[in-house]
């Protein structure tokens, strides 16, 4: 992961340069190739020892010893019976993302095939070449370097150095993976393009806008079918090929949020793309509408495509093409035509505009629907729109959650969940959870929510953030503008409105505005009005340049370039004749507008974002910081993420920047003890479905003199949690924190909880990280606990009320939860759900074992699933979905070989959680800083919570685990590891 | 959509019948004067007639369906299309018969309720020109509503749980564009915050101190305006002062004080139609 993440970062760099750069920039490119591929093969051996899962204890152990410390390894020896039985499932992971060696072979052979291809395409297009004048191919050339994104002011001479330049770049491409993909356009036609393997979802998505001419795009996206046939949206932000696993690069393009007011979009083009899209969702009973409604639209498609009815010409056959409703009658048709005929006059534009002020009224646009069940098992709809979550029966609105009104989005295998806001006589917040038919149908409806909330709802997007600190990397979130933000973009938009050819219906040559035919020049139509300038946004963020130089006659020449000469009649369509015709183009020089440059911006502002600002998360705590208790607040950003991150990533500890009202004493305080920072004892604890790796670092020498009562009194609030993660496309659970827009960047938080299987189903509400970071709490200041409990709990109880700030919710102060946890259940496992250190302390062996199989638990969840009920019973119904489950945990501990434990009570400095995902894994890390007999120790709690549909590799998990917990923090040790093993006994369909 | 709301042309009235005194259905035990309720519907359909100038069919009564003069529930009419209900009250499903054929003579396209095991009272169903609440009530069931939903595709429509009242519009009613009258009753505040919970729109509301008095009806015509025949002072003086508070509205008490004994509001006794052309 940490290699992919950084060559990326490399790749996009290089894109940044200038096109003479090319030679260079496929070095680093290369390289980086290689090295993830080296990569690759080394974690392909690992797989190889370890992956038959049947094989037995062996191998596995030699896996994984390669990875454990030697106490460790002994550990493992003896319990090799206990996980070995655990072992059955495969690491999801491994299968998608290194590519298992199984897929090995299958990758080679296509890399072959695309080199086959390129290499004849290359032909092709020399041969081609050939046949042009040499004006001809010097056109061609600037062209590219236009493409490339950077020179606008380039000359026919760079034609040389240029030709040179391709010529490496194809060498060069013979390594890069391309791969072929198409994209189905709303009009029907099909767009292909070649893509380098790893090319992001971004980068497909604005080859697709500038072959539409598309400025206004971020009402739209490009979704797959999943293998279950399922429809999933691509993420911009992440790579292609891990979003489509193992389906084909085949994508369709449509509306993904549906203006509530079309007619505040700036140009008829995207106007036009959202009648498409609506005439689809029409005819195929998406959007159920009524027949005079269907008449209606339909005859406003008419007019769009064919113009004022003529009685000469149009004889009621002449709409038999047109698809106009599900079920289309005679009689509609007559209705449509007389419609029709009522309309003369009235422009394409304006038709689909009047087709859109209708459409826009229907109870389902822009509603989209997902199935589920509610807590009664019945079946439910729940749909999706721009003003928050309908829940529809049958046809039937049962309920309906504002935006405003929810508080909490998340969801937790099948199941999805919202937590409402009470209302003006409720004292309690409730959640409500509705059953989805498995964990990606979950995962899919609250992705969509988080994306439509933060679309229409918010101002801006919340940063998503990234480090490579501990292989984190962002949460999911949207990282596209919101409506707001594309609004205020489509402003500025400022070029004559683009022509385009209305083509859904076969009558591809009508003109319709009554323009000559020849300037019905469609998308292409960059080639002509190349000041009006095509999108090149692209450009910014292809990851191989030199690959649409070269190597894609077809999709490239589609996208960007065309000439006049270039126009037919077949619009969209025919990918072969526009290479064609691209050869012969002329000069074209385009040039960004402001529009596309602030959109270059963004795309690297994009790249930023992955990269980290914590400063914005702190940021948002900050703001978030309620008025009653500002001195905790502010006592808070001790142990904020930045200045622990940084101390982390770098192995030395730096000084928090001191902040306004922040307690002087405690910031010189930990600007001094944080240097001596030093590896010491390490926890790992891995969970079958969760690792946790605690990590400790004891400071040699004595902190300088510090208030203790001071300390003892932040010891509670220091904690935090802040949340990173990294690209992954099954996390089990997810959290969203629903924000009013006005506080929008600061107090949003999307969280994708790590899975902490057996906490969470004790505690049920409890997010999990809660429960770990308390009894870290408890090491700091074990005396103190019972006093800390109240202020920890104070900001949960904001929470309530509901000043959606940092919802301590998510703040692992597990003191505040203690209260919704049921007490015994949470003390039967204790040394699972903290691995904690004042645990490691008392029980001080070398090396112990824990093992617990708790009995089948069952969780009690509060759902109100219609209105109906909740008023039948005043209250939320109580519901009561049993998951039965079977834990298992293993617990491995180092000796603690300073002897620090003595009990001896500590003072916390700071802690804080970071939580990211990966593939079917999330990783909560918990920093915890605690200042003990003037030794300060930073303690590291790693928890790896890896879900699986099938069987999960556990010793391939563990030692990965325990692999980049020691890469990460060489100078630290790892003290504990706990296996916890948690199977579901009962139904769930994954 | 929101334009023509309220604009009619056709109402669709029905002859008291004599059963109605002793027969009709009631959820109290009051006796009615079959002379004054005759009198008072009389004077209900001559205001539609003649003081509106809508075209109004009256159907004749039959005596053997001592209910039929409230001929709303035995129909919805949106738009061109009408809903053919299917009552909750076995001895009511007749009645829409007749209503059916004086609907298909207008010349809309009727939907009729099939299916055994739906039962809808029009009573039941608020229109508000935006979107369809339909209250689920000892008369009406889900999968009435659900035909209904279906019915009228474009809008949407929720369910509104409705208790201790006949009907959901036994307590409220549209009173204008977006204005929802609305009773003080604890049921009838509880139904208003579910119709607002569940809408994408915003409503005003026009609190009246009695359900009953919450029921008016609400018409835009050509010349007239907003039109709003609501209940008298004699009945509900507190409701009718706030009736009268409406400034721009044209406003008509109509005496209900008979037929409100069998539950019979103002709504009930006509089904509203807008049909361009006159047939």
């Amino acid at each position: 992961m940490t290699t992919e993440v950084s060559s990326d970062g490399e790749v996009k760099k290089d894109e940044e340069k200038t096109p003479e750069d090319q030679q260079q920039t496929h070095t680093p490119a290369e390289a980086a190739q290689e090295k993830s591929a080296s990569v690759e093969a080394e974690s392909g051996q690992e797989a190889c020892v370890s992956s038959p899962p049947a094989a037995g204890g062996q191998k596995k152990e030699k896996t994984i010893s390669r990875f454990l410390p030697p106490w460790l390894k002994r550990q493992k020896s003896q319990s090799q019976d206990k996980p070995s039985d655990q072992e059955s499932v495969e690491l999801k992971q491994e299968q998608t993302d290194g590519g298992g060696e199984q897929t090995e072979e299958k990758k080679r052979e296509e890399e072959a095939e695309e080199k086959k291809r390129e290499e004849e395409a290359e032909e092709k297009k020399r041969e081609e070449e050939a046949e042009e004048t040499s004006v001809g191919s010097a056109d061609t050339q600037p062209v590219r370097e236009e493409k490339e994104g950077e020179s606008e002011l380039k000359e026919e001479q760079a034609v040389i150095p240029h030709e040179a330049s391709v010529l490496s770049a194809l060498k060069l491409n013979k390594k890069m993976k391309m791969v072929v993909c198409h994209v189905t356009l709303l009009d029907g036609s099909l767009f292909s393009c070649e893509l380098e393997k790893r090319a992001k979802g971004q980068y497909l998505f604005f080859q697709v806008c500038e072959h539409l001419n598309l400025l206004e795009k971020d009402y739209f996206g490009l979704s797959f079918k999943d293998n279950a046939e399922q429809k999933c949206w691509l993420d911009p932000s992440k790579e292609i090929k891990r979003q489509i696993r193992n389906s084909q690069w085949q994508f369709t393009f449509s509306v993904k949020f549906y203006p509530l007011d079309p007619s505040q979009l700036t140009e008829d083009i995207t106007r036009y793309l959202l009648c498409l899209q609506l005439r689809q969702d029409i005819s195929s009973g998406r959007l159920p509408c009524s027949f005079v409604t269907h008449a209606l639209l339909g005859s406003y498609t008419l007019q769009a495509e064919l113009g004022d009815h003529d009685p000469d010409e149009h004889r009621l056959d002449y709409i038999s093409d047109f698809q106009f409703a599900p079920n289309q009658t005679k009689e509609l048709e007559e209705k449509v035509v007389e419609l029709h005929k009522s309309h003369r006059g009235m422009t394409p534009a304006q038709s689909d505009a009047q087709f859109l002020e209708n459409a826009k009224k229907l109870s389902m646009y822009g509603v989209d629907l997902h199935h589920a069940k509610d807590s009664d098992g019945v079946d439910i709809m729940l749909g999706v729109c721009a003003n928050g979550l309908l829940i529809y029966k049958d046809r039937l609105r049962i309920n309906r959650f504002a935006w405003p009104k929810i508080l909490k989005i998340s969801y937790k295998r099948s199941n999805f969940y919202i937590k409402i806001r009470p209302g003006e006589a409720e004292q309690f917040e409730s959640t409500v959870g509705f059953k989805l038919p498995n964990h990606r149908a979950a995962k899919r409806v609250w992705k969509v929510c988080v994306e439509h909330h933060t679309f229409f709802r918010l101002v801006s997007p919340e940063q998503s953030t990234k480090t490579k600190f501990l292989t984190l990397g962002s949460k999911f979130r949207y990282s596209g503008r919101t409506q707001a933000q594309t609004r205020q973009a489509s402003s500025l938009i400022d070029r004559p409105a683009p022509y385009f050819q209305r083509t859904s219906s076969k009558r591809l040559s009508r003109s319709l505005d009554g323009a000559p035919v020849v300037s019905v020049c469609d998308y292409s139509q960059a080639a002509g009005a190349g000041e009006n300038g095509p999108p090149l946004e692209l450009n910014s963020d292809s990851k191989s340049p030199q690959v649409e130089v070269v190597q894609e006659p077809d999709a490239d020449a589609a996208t960007s370039i065309s000439s006049e000469t270039a126009f037919e009649t077949d619009g969209a369509g025919a990918p072969e004749r526009k290479s064609k015709l691209r050869v012969q183009g002329e000069n074209i020089y385009v040039r960004h507008s402001n529009l596309m440059l602030e959109d270059l911006d963004k795309t690297q502002e994009d790249v930023l974002k992955h990269q980290a600002s914590i400063s914005e998360l702190k940021r948002s705590f900050m703001e978030a910081t309620p008025e009653p208790r500002p001195s905790q607040w502010d006592k808070r950003l001790t142990g904020s993420p930045a200045t622990t991150l940084r101390m982390q990533t770098q192995g030395v500890p730096q000084e928090t920047p001191p902040r306004p009202g922040m307690d002087s004493r405690d910031a010189s305080k930990s600007a001094e003890v944080k240097p001596e920072v030093n590896g010491q004892p390490e926890v790992v604890e891995v969970v079958e479905e969760t690792v946790v790796i605690e990590e400790i670092v004891k400071p040699r020498s004595p902190a300088p003199e510090a208030s203790v009562p001071m300390e003892t009194e932040c010891a509670a609030e220091v904690k935090e949690e802040r949340s990173l993660s990294s690209d992954s496309d099954s996390e089990e659970e997810a959290e969203y924190h629903a924000q009013p827009p006005c506080t929008s960047i600061s107090t949003q938080q999307i969280k994708e909880e790590p899975e902490e299987e057996q906490e969470a189903e004790h505690t049920q509400q409890a997010p999990p990280s809660e429960t770990e970071s308390q009894p870290i709490t408890e090491t700091a200041e074990p005396t103190l606990s019972a006093e800390e409990e109240k202020p920890a709990e104070l900001p949960e109880e904001e929470e309530h009320t509901d000043e959606p700030l940092a919802t301590p919710d998510e703040a692992p102060n597990g003191h505040a939860h203690h209260a919704e946890a049921p007490p015994t259940e949470e003390e039967e496992e204790p040394h699972i759900v903290n691995g904690s250190a004042s645990r490691v302390e008392a029980e001080h062996l070398p090396q112990v074992i824990c093992c617990s199989e708790p009995p089948v638990v069952k969780t009690e969840m509060v759902t109100i699933s219609d209105t109906f009920a909740a008023q039948k019973t005043e209250i939320s119904t109580k519901e009561v979905p049993i998951v039965h489950t079977e834990t298992k945990t293993i617990t491995y501990e180092a000796a603690q070989l300073d002897g620090h434990g003595e009990g001896e009570p500590g003072v916390l400095m700071t802690a804080q959680t970071i939580t990211s995902e990966s593939l079917c894994t999330t990783t909560t890390t918990h920093i915890t800083k605690t200042l003990k007999g003037g030794l300060s120790e930073t303690r590291i709690e790693k928890r790896i919570v890896i879900t699986g549909d099938s069987d999960i590799d556990h010793d391939q998990a563990l030692a990965q685990a325990i692999k980049e917990a020691k890469e990460q923090h060489p100078d630290m040790s790892v003290t504990r590891v706990v296996v916890h093993k948690e199977t579901e006994l009962a139904e769930d369909e994954d | 959509m929101m334009s023509g709301f309220g604009r009619f042309t056709h109402a669709v009235v029905r002859t008291v019948p004599r059963s109605l005194a002793k027969e009709a259905l009631r959820t109290g035990c009051l006796e009615v004067d079959l002379l004054k309720a005759q009198e008072e519907h009389d004077k209900y359909v001559s205001v539609l007639k003649h003081r509106l100038g809508l075209e109004v069919l009256e159907l004749p009564a039959d005596e053997a369906l001592p209910d039929c003069v409230f001929v709303e529930d035995a129909a919805v009419v949106c738009g061109d299309t009408a809903l053919i209900t299917r009552p909750g009250a076995e001895s009511r499903r007749k009645e829409t018969e007749a209503m059916k054929a004086a609907l298909t003579e207008l010349g809309l396209s009727i939907v009729e309720m099939t299916d055994e095991s739906a039962t809808l009272d029009g009573g039941d169903v608020l229109f508000t020109g935006r979107e369809f609440f339909v209250g689920l009530s000892k008369r009406t069931n889900q999968r009435g509503a659900e035909i209904l939903a279906d019915a009228f595709k474009d809008y949407a429509v929720s369910t509104i749980p409705v208790q201790d009242r006949l009907h959901l519009k036994s307590f409220c009613s549209m009173a204008g564009p977006g204005l929802i009258a609305i009773g003080s009753s604890e049921a009838a505040q509880k139904a208003l915050k579910i119709m607002q919970q569940m809408s994408d729109h915003k409503y005003d509301k026009l609190t009246l101190p009695d359900d009953l008095a919450a029921n008016c009806v609400y018409m835009n015509l050509p010349g007239k305006g907003h039109v709003l025949l609501h209940c008298t002072p004699e009945e509900f003086p507190e409701s009718a002062k706030v009736f009268e508070k409406l400034k721009d509205h044209m406003l008509i008490p109509v005496s209900n004080q008979e037929k409100v004994k069998v539950d019979g509001a103002l709504t009930c006794c006509s089904v509203l139609i807008n049909r361009k052309k006159n047939i």
